[in-house]
């Protein structure tokens, strides 16, 4: 791949290029003490000199030494929430006689350029891609949204306190799934992107936005910052033999310890950029003579989740738990051929009781009754 | 403003959404129990019927009231009489007791993986149903009658709670008075006036005549009552391979989207609903998968 260089007395140009294309700018911003997405102008609208301070349990906004625009990891928005919206109408429907007839909801407006994404949420894209619109069936909302939008990923220039995507092989260099690719460095009194360009749509792009070669001490210094990443991850997960391990640890006795933290607030799954559960609400107006049907975002931590006839198939909190980690982790490869974890850290982050996926995958091998002394879940 | 197409429900061509239904009315409706009845449904445009597969099921919407997974319970060599038995059990099966004839309803299917017809040819074959259980099964015995010569013996092991729960009473004399198929009815609590068997549908395994290293078993009902069938139609000999689980399951979707209806590693209305026992065998055994 070509490396290029955009200065960052230029990348406005990237943005106000995009804007005039016709693309709705999403991205990083400062709202409510959080880095969220959101739709974005210009580069003055990025978290300029902000970093998030993350731990179980913990997001704290803090002040950096630099005028870094990506100098951040990740808020609790993720991508989901404009491929996949919270809440979507499918449909509405009037009645006429004794029957009704459907009203198609009309396609959307702009297309959407994503700015910052990063690696591990590029995986979770493609790993919603899998089960949207590359099975049997094609989910056609997403599927449109997705072909249809641009993304910029950004190389992360440190590592969340709760990130692991090393070990989930899912970052922190984006390797694929981006139209471009940006590694910012602030280096003395230099500031510039490391470009690397993905798609031919992405190289069209940049025909209108200033840009050079890079140099090999450019291309150098921005492998140091992802390399720097990489190595100082906040957290680790052992994968190997997880699946089947998984598998034979239904009755494992640490379900219980999780349950007794776990409030079943749900937070976790919808902080995840790979959850993808939703239920359908339908409602009808007053008069009866209109009905709508929604799509929303569900959680298996609910109690509705699983009602069937007669009670919930997972009422308690354990089996909620469980079933969420062993999807995760285990049958989510047999399901889609990968993991459902890209290693974000969001989980951790967001969990009112910081309960620690990768901390309960410890514990969960380290009680597995019959497992050999001194496995502290590496071998 | 924006005009958005509004299509008459029915002429539109097929939707690119597999979340989308296609237009049937009520042609008819029966009770069969105090709390269980009959719908057969017509397409709307008159189009032709839509061909489905004996453990097959739909997704059945009614105006502003919900949606809910319902097996087709029909016969198969009748796809034109589209044929639904449904419990009242909750806001959208009791909407659906109270449709009118003539009334619209969307209809989205068939949906799931079918009974194994075809890979029981030669073998005898044991039905098993409690309770509504019986709706998915009966495509599947009139498939299993229609070429009765491709089949050893057949055997049909209904239970219910008590007799006033028994579906489908004319068909099940007639069944009874056949000779080529041996019909078993137990029900879990007798009241006056019944004289058959009582307890639970897994101890009339033992009263049944077929051969069990040839048999295949499907298997329809409670969770509880499968897995004590499936252990019980074991422990007499026949071969787990060759036994067949239909299961339930929260379902939204019907196309593997929503996520609601997994069931381990298996998206039952993906996969199944009819699954081959070996492969949820184990996960039977764990409580609240
Ligand atoms: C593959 C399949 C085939 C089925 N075939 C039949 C059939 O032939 N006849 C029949 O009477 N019933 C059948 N059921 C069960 C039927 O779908 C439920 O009784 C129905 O969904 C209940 O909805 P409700 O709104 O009336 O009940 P409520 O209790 O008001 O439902 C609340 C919510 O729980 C869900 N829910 C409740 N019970 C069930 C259940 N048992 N299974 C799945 N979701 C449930 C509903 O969809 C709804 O989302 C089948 C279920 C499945 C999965
Ligand atoms: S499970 Fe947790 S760490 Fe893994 S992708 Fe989801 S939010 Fe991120
Ligand atoms: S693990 Fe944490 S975030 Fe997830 S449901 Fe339990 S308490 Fe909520
Ligand atoms: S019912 Fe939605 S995934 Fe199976």
């Amino acid at each position: 791949m070509k490396s290029l260089v955009i200065e960052r007395t230029d990348l406005e140009k990237l943005f106000s290029t995009l804007v005039g294309r016709g693309y709705r700018l999403i991205g990083p911003t400062l709202r409510e003490a959080a880095i969220v997405y959101g739709e974005i102008k210009t580069v003055n609208d990025l978290p300029i000199g902000w970093t998030d301070g993350q731990a179980a349990g913990q997001y704290r906004l803090q002040r950096r030494g630099d005028a870094a625009l990506f100098g951040y990891n990740l808020g609790p928005h993720s991508w989901k929430k404009e491929n996949l919206p919270p809440s979507l109408r499918l449909f509405s429907a009037e009645r006429r006689d004794q029957s009704f007839v459907i009203i198609e909801e009309p396609a959307d407006e702009l297309p959407m350029a994503f700015i910052g994404a990063r690696s591990c949420e590029l995986h979770a894209i493609s790993i919603q891609d899998r089960v949207l619109m590359q099975g049997p069936f094609v989910d056609p909302t997403y599927a449109r949204r997705r072909n249809q939008t641009l993304v910029i990923a950004v190389n992360c220039g440190q590592a969340g306190g709760t990130c692991f995507c090393v070990s989930m092989k899912s970052g922190p260099q984006a390797t694929q799934g981006f139209d471009i690719a940006l590694t910012e460095v602030l280096d003395g009194h230099r500031h510039y992107f490391l470009t690397e360009v993905g798609t031919t749509r992405g190289a069209e792009i940049l025909n209108d936005v200033p840009h050079r070669a890079a140099r090999d001490v450019e291309k150098a210094a921005a492998q140091r910052i992802v390399d720097r990443t990489a190595a100082t991850m906040g957290r680790k997960l052992y994968t190997g033999g997880l699946k089947e391990f998984l598998y034979s640890a239904y009755e494992n006795p640490h379900w219980d310890d999780v349950a007794a933290r776990c409030l079943s607030c749900a937070n976790c799954t919808m902080v995840c950029p790979t959850c993808f559960c939703t239920t359908v609400e339908d409602v009808t107006d007053l008069s009866g003579a209109h009905a709508e049907r929604w799509q929303k975002w569900d959680s298996c931590f609910t109690a509705d989740f699983s009602y069937i006839h007669g009670g919930s198939v997972r009422s308690s909190t354990k089996s909620r738990y469980r079933q969420w980690l062993t999807h995760k982790l285990a049958t989510w490869m047999d399901q889609f051929s990968t993991p459902g974890c890209v290693g974000c850290g969001r989980c951790i982050t967001w969990c009112p009781t910081g309960i620690d996926i990768t901390q309960e995958v410890v514990s969960l091998r380290e009680r597995q009754p019959g497992r050999k002394e001194q496995s502290d879940g590496e071998p | 403003m924006e005009t958005i197409p509004e299509k008459p429900f029915g002429q539109e061509p097929m939707s690119t959404d597999p979340r989308h239904f296609r237009a049937y009315r009520m042609k008819r409706r029966w009770q069969e129990t105090h709390d269980t009845f009959t719908i057969e449904l017509a397409a709307m445009d008159g189009s032709e019927p839509v061909n489905f597969a004996p453990g097959q099921f739909n997704m059945l919407y009614v105006f502003g009231q919900g949606e809910v997974p319902i097996s087709i319970s029909g016969d198969p060599r009748q796809p034109s009489a589209l044929t639904h038995t449904v419990r009242a059990v909750g806001s959208a099966t009791k909407s659906l007791r109270r449709l009118k004839a003539g009334e619209g309803l969307g209809v989205r299917g068939p949906y799931g993986s079918p009974w194994p017809l075809e890979g029981a040819r030669g073998n005898d074959v044991v039905v098993v149903a409690g309770g509504i259980g019986l709706a998915p099964l009966r495509p599947a015995l009139y498939e299993l009658l229609h070429r009765r010569a491709d089949y050893g013996q057949i055997v049909l092991l209904y239970g219910t709670r008590s007799p006033t729960d028994i579906l489908y009473r004319k068909e099940l004399a007639r069944w009874r008075a056949r000779f080529d198929l041996e019909t078993l009815i137990t029900v879990d609590r007798a009241t006056d006036g019944w004289h058959g068997h009582v307890g639970v549908v897994s101890t009339l395994i033992s009263k049944a005549s077929f051969t069990p290293a040839n048999t295949t078993a499907l298997i329809c009902g409670p969770e509880i009552m499968i897995r004590f069938t499936a252990l019980a139609l074991e422990k007499r000999g026949v071969t787990p391979e060759n036994i067949y689980v239909s299961l339930e399951r929260n379902m939204k979707c019907a196309v593997g989207f929503c996520g609601h209806c997994q069931f381990g590693p298996l998206f039952v209305c993906r996969d199944g609903p009819v699954f081959s026992y070996p492969r949820v065998k184990g996960l039977l055994a764990v409580r609240e998968v």
